[in-house]
């Protein structure tokens, strides 16, 4: 009965291990806002894999364009553009239209 | 005030009735914010803005049948489009707000030196041609700017023109910026 109470309790861990570890690991999705030619906040805790859902609440047209050339979003007025993190590092990016217009994701 | 940055912008061959026409421009939008009195009016700003980016469209234009520099190309381009935008939501600005652009002496002033501008403009090709369109362009949004910043912006009564006026600034000095670089560049 003992034995067989172990083997359920290490079979449940198990489970649980199994079941919490992909959502440990899932990448994240995260919004930056680009309003009146300035990119919103970043966030600050980004890992390789997560989503950058870039919106453009600007009358213009916009980009969010890497400066490695990792990525390059063209983002007209109202437009919703997205990038993959496929990276670790330091990636600076700005809006090639509007080189003033600058950020930096950091990806651990 | 006015005449510093103006002069600093025409460094080479300007003639001196173009620059007389923007630096009195720049006067008469910039001279009175003070006087309650002289402060243009909600349908005048309207008028003066649309008529600075309508002007900066049609130069933009005028340097995409002429240029054949990339880097002067691509910015007449980011001209055209940019002051488009702006002035696409200005006109369903004065459309929802049922205001009418009243015509006034800065934006006739504007008119009439965008005029001898793109007549000079005319007349040259190659190198010179993108050095007088550059040059012209940082003049240009500096005389702008500076009125959006001293008198337009101050003086707007409605909050949404007051807002759009402060993204116009914002965008023009970005092209301020981006004029000077190339300015340099092919300099």
């Amino acid at each position: 009965m003992f034995r067989r109470r172990c083997i359920l309790g290490a079979g449940s861990a198990g489970v649980f291990l199994l079941a919490a570890w992909p959502a440990a690991a899932a990448p994240h999705s995260y919004t930056v806002v680009i309003d009146k030619l300035k990119f919103g906040p970043v966030p600050a805790q980004l890992h390789k894999g997560d989503t950058i859902v870039w919106v453009n609440h600007d009358i213009l047209r916009h980009s969010a364009t890497a400066s490695d050339h990792s990525f390059d979003v063209g983002l007209p007025a109202g437009a919703t553009g997205e990038t993959v993190l496929t990276k670790t590092g330091t990636i600076l990016f700005a809006c090639k239209y509007h080189p003033g217009m600058r950020g930096a994701l950091q990806v651990k | 005030m006015v005449a510093t940055p103006m002069n600093g912008a025409h460094s080479k061959g300007k003639p001196m009735k173009i620059k007389l026409a923007l630096i009195s421009a720049a006067a008469i939008i910039i001279a009175s914010p003070a006087l309650a009195a002289d402060a243009p009016t909600d349908p005048q700003i309207a008028h003066i803005a649309y008529t600075a980016d309508t002007l900066d469209i049609e130069a933009g234009k005028q340097a995409l049948a002429q240029s054949k520099n990339k880097a002067v190309r691509g910015f007449a381009e980011e001209m055209v489009r940019d002051h488009t935008a702006v002035n696409d939501k200005a006109l369903a600005l004065v459309k929802k707000l049922k205001v009418t652009p009243q015509d006034n002496p800065t934006s006739q002033s504007l008119t009439k030196a965008a005029d001898a501008e793109r007549a000079k403009l005319g007349k040259l090709s190659g190198a010179a041609f993108d050095r007088e369109y550059i040059n012209n362009e940082v003049a240009y949004h500096k005389t702008v700017n500076g009125a959006l910043e001293k008198t337009l912006i101050p003086s707007a009564k409605n909050g949404e023109l007051k807002s759009l006026l402060q993204t116009g600034l914002t965008l023009f000095r970005e092209h301020q910026a981006h004029a000077e670089k190339i300015a340099k560049d092919i300099k």
